[in-house]
């Protein structure tokens, strides 16, 4: 079943056009990828799915609910089904990690401020980190660990669907790979759809089961990667090679 | 290693030769030097760089540049160079060069001031509308606050009034009791000419109450807050904070805005009643020493002659100005663009600007009041 579909999103800034008709669905449970050369408009189609961009002509349709002249209260809702990770973690910095963590639980149920913070501690572990880092500031660390934290706050309501926009880039070797196999983890512990863009190849085939490659501001390619080789676009034959 | 350039001039032959390390230090140099040499029977150049130890792009570059130029003033020129090295610098440079050519130039110059203040004047008029969409959301947001004491976010308040008012008392009682004691020094000067001693508490009384206190108030606070409201925004926008926020669900407008301007709009009355006292307190203590008016004499005068009306229009100019000033200081961090120079710049504007609103509003508040005769 379809959870994400994309209709025709074309995507212009001033004179610079982005993206002319993209297309492509997402479906439940699957770890979905979204690639292509530098500039080719990931990170803005990513943030046109998290309602933080319009697009200029089109349709995007989650969960349901379409995006274009989506109602305040549908918005509001589907914000709580998502948790979104930026390409530097983009943690609050006036509050420590563990405050950053429990935000959204704070502000959006009435749980106990023990049982939050139990929720918030289980998160910390989950992602690894460790549960001494938790008092600390973004400012006090690392980049690495500010993409576990945020990810951590990204998971901290359950959400259906997980954007992550170059969640290895940065990180050391090891780290990646533990990361890869934390959003596998997760995927298949909590049943999340995770939509990601990437650039890293170890990761790429390591976790997602399904592909889309902008070139050259259209769909190059959709589908699984084992089928990559029929696409014709220039970007595909190099970069899979 | 350093470079060295000789020349040899034979006839119509122009041998330049270059030895050495010939890198980006050297270039203006060697560039001069070339320009003293006289072309005109010259017909064919040779630039030899047998001696060239090492050569570096932007050096490769000049020699390229030189040989077109000797081209174009129809002399032959010939690069003589058998150092491998030195040879794929310049063949690296010579490729790039044909690349950036071939890229097709678009920008035509014609009609270029017209269109240029076009763009200006839409911009500016955009900016504008800009402005106004943030005070309608501010607004709305404002309404759908008072609906119900629950959507207040009273921590968030109780933070900014903290940063904002209790932090900025010092140096807010501490400008306008100076603002009191210049005041007072110079009318003293001026009344006891006069033998007008006793008048110097009406001065001080309306001109502190009225205007200087809230005024001087204001411009600490737009320098105080108003910067720190632009720059601390401005920074949520570069590290994606707000994209964050608004991904979560959290409005910044909820969260960052109305707080700020609720927080600003209790302080500055406040601290316009501490900078009456501070302000009033300076000029008694001049008044005092220069013009012999003893406190309790001070006071008296002050009970008789100023009406309270002076102080209550004072305070109610705290909350326009404190509107005012976190608009603007706001809306400045919300236009912040991605990199780090627009902080400064909006930062600047903001506290200018707001600065600017604020005597703008003051000067309405005058003859609105001067009309209502009050
Ligand atoms: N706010 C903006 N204003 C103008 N142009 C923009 C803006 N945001 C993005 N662009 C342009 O849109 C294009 C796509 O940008 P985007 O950030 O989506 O690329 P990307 O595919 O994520 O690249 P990367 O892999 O390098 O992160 C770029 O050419 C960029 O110049
Ligand atoms: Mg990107």
């Amino acid at each position: 079943m379809s959870i994400i579909s994309v209709r025709d999103i074309h995507t212009q800034f001033d004179e610079k056009i982005v993206h002319k008709g993209l297309n492509l669905d997402i479906n439940e449970g699957e770890i979905y990828g979204i690639l292509g050369p530098s500039g080719c408009g990931k990170t803005t189609l990513l943030r046109e799915m998290v309602l933080l961009q319009e697009f200029t002509h089109g349709n995007i349709t989650i969960l349901d609910k379409s995006l274009s002249n989506i109602s305040q209260v549908n918005a509001q809702s589907l914000r709580r089904d998502w948790g979104v990770l930026f390409q530097a973690g983009a943690l609050f910095s006036s509050l420590s990690i563990e405050e950053n963590i429990a935000l959204p639980l704070v502000e959006y149920t009435d749980l106990s401020l023990a049982m939050i913070n139990e929720i918030v501690k289980f998160k910390i572990n989950l992602v690894g980190l460790k549960s001494t880092d938790s008092k600390l500031y973004p400012s006090q660390i690392s980049g690495g660990m500010k993409k576990k934290a945020g990810l951590a706050r990204a998971l901290a309501m359950d959400p259906k669907l997980l954007f992550l926009d170059e969640p290895t880039s940065g990180l050391d070797p090891i780290s990646a790979r533990e990361f890869d196999a934390l959003i596998l983890k997760l995927r298949d512990m909590l049943g999340l759809t995770v939509v990601m863009v990437s650039h890293d190849l170890r990761s790429i085939y390591d976790t997602l089961d399904r592909v889309a490659i902008i070139d050259e501001m259209k769909i190059a390619y959709e589908g699984t990667l084992s089928d990559v080789a029929t696409s014709s676009s220039d970007f595909v034959k190099i970069f899979f090679k | 290693m350093a470079s060295n350039l000789t020349y040899n001039l034979q006839g119509d032959k122009l041998s330049i030769k270059f030895s050495g390390e010939l890198t980006l230090y050297t270039i203006t140099t060697f560039q001069k030097q070339l320009q003293t040499i006289s072309f005109k029977e010259v017909s064919l150049i040779a630039l030899d760089l047998h001696e060239l130890a090492y050569l570096d792009t932007a050096a490769a570059i000049f020699l390229i540049k030189l040989e077109e130029e000797y081209n174009t003033k129809s002399k032959k020129t010939r690069i003589l160079c058998f150092n491998e090295k030195v040879l794929s610098t310049l063949e690296l440079v010579k490729m790039q060069k044909t690349i950036t050519n071939s890229e097709i130039k678009i920008n035509d110059t014609k009609g270029l001031f017209l269109k240029s203040s076009i763009i200006k004047i839409n911009k500016f008029f955009y900016g504008f509308l800009l402005f106004m969409e943030f005070f309608g959301k501010v607004s709305m947001t404002q309404l759908d606050y008072l609906k119900s004491l629950n959507n207040i976010r009273y921590k968030e308040i109780a933070f900014e009034l903290n940063e904002s008012a209790i932090k900025a008392i010092g140096i807010v009682a501490l400008t306008s009791f100076l603002i009191g004691v210049v005041i007072a020094y110079q009318s003293a000067y001026q009344l006891k000419l006069y033998g007008a001693n006793i008048f110097i508490v009406d001065m001080l009384g309306i001109s502190i109450l009225r205007e200087l206190a809230p005024l001087i108030t204001a411009i600490v606070i737009a320098g105080r807050s108003g910067s720190a409201f632009t720059a601390q925004i401005g920074a949520m926008k570069i590290t994606q904070e707000l994209d964050a926020m608004k991904t979560m669900g959290f409005d910044p407008f909820t969260f960052l805005v109305i707080p700020r301007i609720i927080a600003l709009m209790i302080a500055m009355p406040l601290l316009i009643f501490i900078a009456d006292i501070m302000g009033i307190f300076g000029g008694m203590i001049v008044s005092h020493i220069d013009l012999g008016i003893s406190y309790e004499l001070f006071l008296d005068r002050f009970r008789e002659v100023v009406d309270v009306r002076h102080f209550f229009i004072g305070i109610i100019k705290g909350p326009f100005f404190a509107f005012l000033i976190a608009s603007i200081g706001i809306y400045r961090g919300l236009i912040v663009k991605n990199d780090t120079q627009s902080i400064g710049l909006n930062t600047t504007k903001s506290v200018v600007e707001s600065i600017f609103a604020v005597i703008v509003c003051d000067a309405l508040f005058s003859i609105a009041l001067t009309n209502l005769g009050i």
